[in-house]
């Protein structure tokens, strides 16, 4: 049964992106262990940003899951991806042990130094890998299920769900920001050791959770692949095309919307997971508003409502930042930035990927692709429609 | 419409072009690398741009002194955005990509914690220009900015002069975030050991970026008139200043009555205030723009000369990112290479003259010495001394008023080699 | 009897001999005087305050402003102490007692002589009791204020003389206020103590209670017990105080949230368009209001205290011609699409924020407060800042004009009419196009009005506009989408519900309360606190 509902998914597309991302999760990391003199060699530092970026990735390919085909357009997503990040970083943290500067074999060094005397509650069995990876798919998914439960239930919708999930967000950046949450506060947790046993510097290390990320990503994808294909997939688009119309007929759209949100939120952590031992860090500053809107701005790049859209949206762009950030353009970058997005919206409603799908459509037969409207028609459209 | 698209495209691509030509043509193997890292924009921009030009500045300075090593030196600015991730990634850009010898950078105690791991993977070495709460002091940094005894403690020690107005009770006002939270925790405990009681301090803190101060200082105000002379530490951050200076005004409270002593309040932060109302607050700091030495005073001219404006004002950090600098460069020359080890070896003991007439030291813990002054806040921005410590101070990495961390001791010299030796068990805690 | 007369005739010749003869000797012993204030260190200036203020002579008063003010200078060639004002390089000396003309001098021919906090008190207290006797009643007001607070019992004589010659009622009760805080600090006896702790506990405020408090803390007695139980009932009065004082506060913030709400009520609200860019439009304002106040500052120093008059007009012109072009540019083409005008418009935020932040530079740039705005009043036991009760008045005035421009003109009825229904709008003639333009940019120049408010109250940096944008969307979405009275009653609803919450929970805490009830009431009631009625399934 289940796996007929992922072979159902494998197209010769889903296999193209399969092989080319774990292409990428193998290659990558064993270049980047060669002799510098060898001509194919990577270095570390290009590992440590791809590895990155594919972390992004994943949270933009979860965006678009619940935006591009169920219409929900969630402005906190970076919550889950934090809080999956903030899992993954107290089970580095317990990793630590001694270690610490304060060599407590209890407590982390942060809470060593405001004089905390005792490892509060929601801090226990952190030291346990598996545990913490469990944590990393429960905390966001039960904050994802909590929150869809209530906000599906009352029929808050459209707008005012964006701005409830960015208030979300922002009020969890407020409460990690505090101290006395006792998750370090500003600071954040870092100064992670290892992993599993491995040093976290290591190449081999950053090797391995390169291709984790790599891997987690086509797992995302073939499971959004297949959700999309399957019948609840359908509904999950009839459900951002005609809400109303849906329940009607006799869905019960909260069920759909709820599963979709849930799921999202939960890759969105496994990202979030992922990213935190490669980039060594985690801080409050992953709730920001602002990263949410990014995330979705990849997906608007990209091509929403296509899955490799989100994955090309986010490299793109993030390779832009990085790119753009460096030398004399550093203070440009958000001039760039900026327009990057009013042109997305403007001229490529359907992002790049979607654009480009749909001008291999219409190329047999020269018919206009629907939904591909140019400004002077959307305005028109809008005239008539709103 | 696509081929607007396509339009769209065909310039960004040319303007990429532009710009990796513009980038690569930078790159040249005769000279010596030196790695900026402070935030262009976003909302450090405010506190950081000023020390990317500080940098420029000292290396322009350099330049016309025939570099470092017979080499010239060559800035490579980058642009973190005030986002701490882009923090890491570029500092490994830095060392990896450009291969820089040594990088000046960040303001936020989160900036540094986040570019710390990259500096001891890939061995580089980092300046830190900022006051900060202490409790660190790793191999590849250097602590240019005050630890908490070289700015807290002594303008505790002021107030609680008979000078200073003889203070019986305190009010410890912060940001919630790790800087204030340390230097409270520090500062109650050394002024319960200087006999002050519990029910005499008064500890609040508040977000970033706070800007609703009335009942906060309300609260002050309140606690102010229980009869005895009452005085606020601030280590409010930044943007919150001004709504927190500027409802102190409004409400009346007057330096004679409750003066209030900030640590993260500079010549810069002042230059967006009206400060006439402010006439006697205070701020500790280990440099003043109003500081009269010839070195000061020759700093300054040249810094309006290179930024071209003669009403920027110079602040602490800019001292710091000096002192550094030029603690770098001696060391580069005393060790006849730029090679990291050898420089942060040879970076130990290097003394270098400070702005304010005297010599500021790389100490064996990576953090220096400094004078500490007390100023007060003028009607025309600037901050008049009236009252500095006898002699330098050194910073002190580890605090002796923390109970964890009062037995730990740093000295990167060779036998020890350690950051955080526990004295009473003999250890090196943290390899 | 008869030696008395005589003896106090010659007394009264001796004086008027001493007085003609030795006034002169007594201005140049002054000037001794005040020279011994630039010699030696802190305590020595202490003592030579003292000595100053001893002789009584009501000169010596602005020679201790002047000191206070760090405007007396020592000249080096001489060590006489001069008063000194910048002029170009140098300094414009003049003496502080006579104020003659002294010439000039290099920044290196004087050195200033430093105050410090301690010093300023005891200026204070002693030209306190130098200008007691003042002519002007304004005078005597604040003198009387600063002998209060220093409660200096050697003042007591003066303060009585004073209250016998004082004729202004609320003068008077202040300067029998002061001589009470001094008796408490005086050794004189119970009786006289108890009276001053009756004539205190009238007062009934914060100082009242301090002194008082010091009193109850002292040594056992009739006194200590009449001290504490004044400290309970002042206590009791300042609790009932301190609701007024948060509803006070919740009102003050609530204004702010108002006025930053209120132009994205209407771009937002009305239009539907999620402007993420309205925070920009708020620092656009408070930038125009630091460019007027630089040219005022720079060309027309008289007119500055009608910086902000002219600044609001400007503002809103600025934040309205911008909204227009970003409406003509961008969204005009987004219309229909909610959630790409959201996208769009953060590009534009950050476009604009990083232009401010090339053209101005990333700093706080100085908006200084007008003099109608500074300072406070006491209302009761609260005291009331002139720059909040402004922020109140203004963002409820800005609120009344926006509701009169909407329902009460063409242009108001021509806006509802497109909200409402587009096509049927526009087949009456109704040129949509431009009324979007011109909402939208009524919109923007409302934010730019509440940028030149919160000029006075918050930094004017590029990131001004973020710290309102979040709040501003909770406001309206708390209030209901589409209805500017939501918007209003939104806005002082969250004020007061954070106030009331800070003084327990913390200003941190409190905030985050805040949202947390905002997503549940939402849940709640989707569409806010005033939803618009329809009847459309899917609004």
């Amino acid at each position: 049964m289940i796996t007929a509902f992922f072979f159902r998914a494998l197209d010769g597309k889903t296999w193209a992106v399969l092989a080319v991302l774990l292409g990428i999760g193998i290659a990558l990391p064993l270049l980047s262990l060669t002799d510098p003199s060898f001509p194919l060699h990577v270095p570390t530092y290009v590992v440590a940003l791809v590895g990155k970026y594919l972390c992004y990735a994943l949270l933009a390919l979860s965006v678009d899951l619940v935006w591009g085909y169920c219409g929900i357009l969630s402005l906190g997503h970076a919550a889950f991806f934090a809080l999956g990040g903030y899992a993954m970083g107290m089970y580095l943290m317990r990793q630590i042990g001694t270690r610490g500067v304060y060599a407590n074999p209890i407590l982390p060094d942060f809470m060593v130094f405001l004089n905390w005397t005792k490892l509060p509650w929601f801090w226990h069995g952190f030291d346990m890998f598996w545990f913490a990876a469990i944590m990393v798919l429960l905390v966001p998914g039960l904050l994802a299920f909590v929150f869809g439960w209530f906000a599906f239930r009352s029929r808050v919708t459209g707008v005012y769900l964006s701005i409830i999930t960015q208030a979300m967000t922002y009020a969890l950046l407020l409460a990690f920001f505090r101290n006395d949450m006792g998750f370090g506060g500003n600071n954040g947790l870092t100064d992670f050791k290892d992993i599993l046993g491995f040093n976290i510097q290591a190449p081999e290390t950053r090797g391995v959770l390169f291709f984790a990320s790599a891997f987690a990503l086509a797992l995302g994808f073939l499971i959004c692949r297949a959700v999309i294909a399957s019948k609840f997939g359908k509904v999950l688009i009839a459900v951002r095309d005609a809400e109303s119309r849906t329940r009607f007929i006799g869905y019960r759209v909260e069920g759909y919307k709820l599963f979709v949100f849930v799921l999202s939120a939960m890759m969105a952590g496994v990202a979030g997971s992922l990213y935190v031992p490669q980039i060594g860090i985690i801080n409050p500053g992953e709730f920001a508003p602002a990263n949410s809107i990014e995330a979705v701005i990849w997906v608007a790049v990209g091509g929403r409502g296509t899955l490799i859209g989100p994955i090309v949206g986010a490299l793109l762009v993030n390779f832009g930042k990085t790119w753009f950030t460096s030398g004399v353009l550093a203070e440009y970058w958000l001039f760039v930035l900026g327009g990057l997005f009013i042109a997305v919206t403007l001229f490529l409603p359907k992002g790049v990927v979607g654009t480009l799908m749909a001008r291999a459509r219409k190329k047999p037969d020269e018919t206009k692709a629907p939904g591909a409207l140019s400004p002077i028609e959307a305005s028109q459209a809008a005239e008539e429609g709103a | 419409m696509l081929n607007k698209v396509s339009r769209t495209i065909g310039a960004l691509a040319t303007a990429a072009t532009i710009a990796v030509g513009a980038t690569s043509a930078f790159a040249a193997d005769d000279t010596i690398k030196v790695g900026i890292l402070h935030s262009l924009s976003g909302t450090m921009a405010i506190s950081e741009t000023t020390l990317k030009d500080t940098v420029l500045f000292l290396i322009d300075e350099q330049n016309k002194k025939g570099g470092v090593l017979g080499k010239k030196l060559e800035a490579v600015v980058v642009d973190p955005a005030s986002n701490w991730p882009l923090f890491a990634e570029k500092a490994r850009e830095l060392i990896s990509q450009d291969k820089v010898s040594v990088v000046f950078g960040c303001w936020t105690s989160v900036s540094r914690k986040s570019v710390l791991p990259v500096f001891k993977e890939l061995n580089s070495i980092l300046f830190y220009p900022v006051q900060y709460e202490g409790e660190e002091s790793e191999r590849n940094v250097f602590y240019t900015g005050a630890a908490p005894n070289q700015q807290a403690i002594p303008a505790v020690d002021y107030l609680m002069s008979e000078e200073g107005g003889a203070v019986k009770r305190w009010v410890l006002e912060g940001t919630d975030y790790v800087y204030p939270r340390t230097t409270n925790k520090i500062l109650e405990a050394y002024l319960k050991s200087k006999g002050v009681a519990e029910e005499d301090i008064m500890i609040n803190y508040t977000p970033f970026g706070f800007s609703d101060w009335q009942t906060e200082v309300a609260a002050i105000k309140k606690f102010g008139s229980a009869g005895k002379k009452t005085a606020v530490v601030s280590t409010v951050n930044g943007d919150a200043n001004v709504p927190f200076y500027k409802e102190l005004g409004n409400q009346g409270i007057k330096a004679e009555d409750i003066p209030v002593v900030a640590f993260s309040v500079g010549e810069e932060e002042l230059a967006g205030i009206d400060t006439a109302p402010l006439v006697g607050h205070l701020a500790a700091w280990n440099y003043f723009q109003s500081i009269d030495t010839p070195e000061n005073e020759d700093f300054i001219k040249k810094w309006h000369a290179f930024i071209k404006n003669d009403k920027r004002t110079t602040n602490d950090p800019m001292e710091a990112t000096y002192i550094g600098f030029n603690a770098w460069v001696a060391a580069v020359e005393k060790a006849g290479t730029t090679q990291p080890d050898a420089v942060i070896d040879a970076l130990i003991g290097v003394s270098v003259p400070n702005l304010t007439g005297g010599f500021s030291t790389i100490m064996p813990n990576h953090h220096i010495t400094k004078p500490v002054y007390i100023g007060e806040i003028q009607d025309n921005g600037q901050l008049d001394v009236v009252w500095q410590t006898p002699g330098l101070v050194v910073g002190d990495e580890w605090s002796d008023y923390l109970p964890d961390s009062k037995d730990l001791i740093s000295d990167w010299r060779a036998p020890m080699s350690c950051g955080n030796f526990n004295v009473k068990t003999g250890k090196c805690g943290g390899s | 009897m008869r030696p008395f007369p005589s003896r106090l005739a010659a007394l009264a010749i001796i004086a008027l001999t001493l007085f003609g003869v030795l006034r002169p000797a007594f201005g140049a012993d002054l000037t001794a005087q005040v020279n011994a204030l630039g010699q030696g260190d802190y305590a020595a200036l202490e003592k030579a305050i003292g000595d100053l203020a001893a002789t009584g002579d009501p000169q010596v008063a602005p020679v201790l402003d002047a000191l206070s003010n760090g405007d007396l200078y020592v000249r080096k060639s001489d060590n006489a102490v001069v008063k000194a004002t910048k002029s170009g390089s140098g300094f414009t000396l003049t003496d502080p007692v006579t104020g003659a003309a002294l010439g000039e001098a290099g920044r290196s021919g004087v050195t200033k002589i430093k105050v410090n906090n301690k010093i300023r008190g005891l200026v204070r207290s002693a030209t306190g009791s130098l200008t007691l006797m003042s002519a002007d009643p304004a005078q005597r007001r604040s003198a009387a204020a600063d002998v209060f607070r220093s409660g200096d019992p050697a003042q007591i004589p003066l303060l009585d003389q004073a209250i016998a010659k004082e004729t202004d009622p609320g003068v008077k009760k202040i300067m029998t206020e002061a001589r009470a805080a001094a008796v408490l600090k005086s050794d004189m006896g119970d009786a006289d103590k108890i009276a001053a702790i009756a004539v205190l506990s009238t007062r009934a405020d914060q100082d009242a209670l301090a002194m008082l408090a010091s009193t109850a803390s002292g040594p056992d007695g009739a006194v200590k017990s009449a001290a504490a139980d004044a400290v309970a009932s002042i206590q009791g009065q300042l609790k009932l105080w301190e609701g007024v004082q948060n509803i006070w506060y919740g009102v003050s913030l609530g204004s702010v949230l108002l006025l930053a709400a209120i132009g994205l009520a209407i771009t937002f609200g009305v239009m539907g368009i999620i402007n993420m860019a309205h925070g920009e439009m708020v620092m656009l304002g408070a930038y125009t209001t630091f460019v007027v106040q630089e040219i005022i500052r720079n060309s027309y120093p008289e007119l500055f205290d009608w910086s902000l008059a002219i600044a609001l007009p400007l503002a809103f012109l600025v934040s309205g011609a911008v909204g227009v072009l970003i409406e003509r540019s961008v969204i005009r083409f987004l219309y229909g699409r909610p959630l790409e005008t959201l996208l769009a418009t953060w590009g534009i935020s950050l476009i604009l924020q990083q232009a401010v932040r090339t053209y101005f530079g990333p700093n706080n740039r100085e908006v200084g407060n007008p003099s109608w705005m500074s300072g406070a009043f006491d209302l009761g036991n609260i005291a009331i800042t002139y720059n909040r009760m402004w922020i109140v008045v203004f963002a409820l005035g800005v609120f009344a004009v926006l509701m009169l421009v909407l329902k009460r003109t063409p242009f108001g009825l021509q806006t509802r009419a497109v909200t409402a229904n587009r096509p049927m709008a526009s087949s009456m003639g109704i040129r949509t196009p431009l009324v979007d333009a011109l909402t939208f940019g009524l919109g923007s120049g409302i934010a730019g009005i509440a940028g030149v408010a919160l000029s006075q109250i918050d930094n004017v940096s590029p990131n001004l506009g973020q710290s309102y944008i979040i709040d501003s969307f909770m406001v309206v979405v708390f209030g209901g989408v589409g209805n500017l009275w939501g918007t209003l009653v939104g806005a002082f609803t969250l004020g007061i519900a954070n106030k009331f919450l800070e003084p327990y929970a913390g200003a941190v805490l409190a905030k985050i309360l805040v949202l947390v009830f905002i997503i549940l009431f939402i849940q709640k009631r989707p569409r806010g606190l005033f939803a618009l009625k329809g009847r459309s399934v899917e609004a």
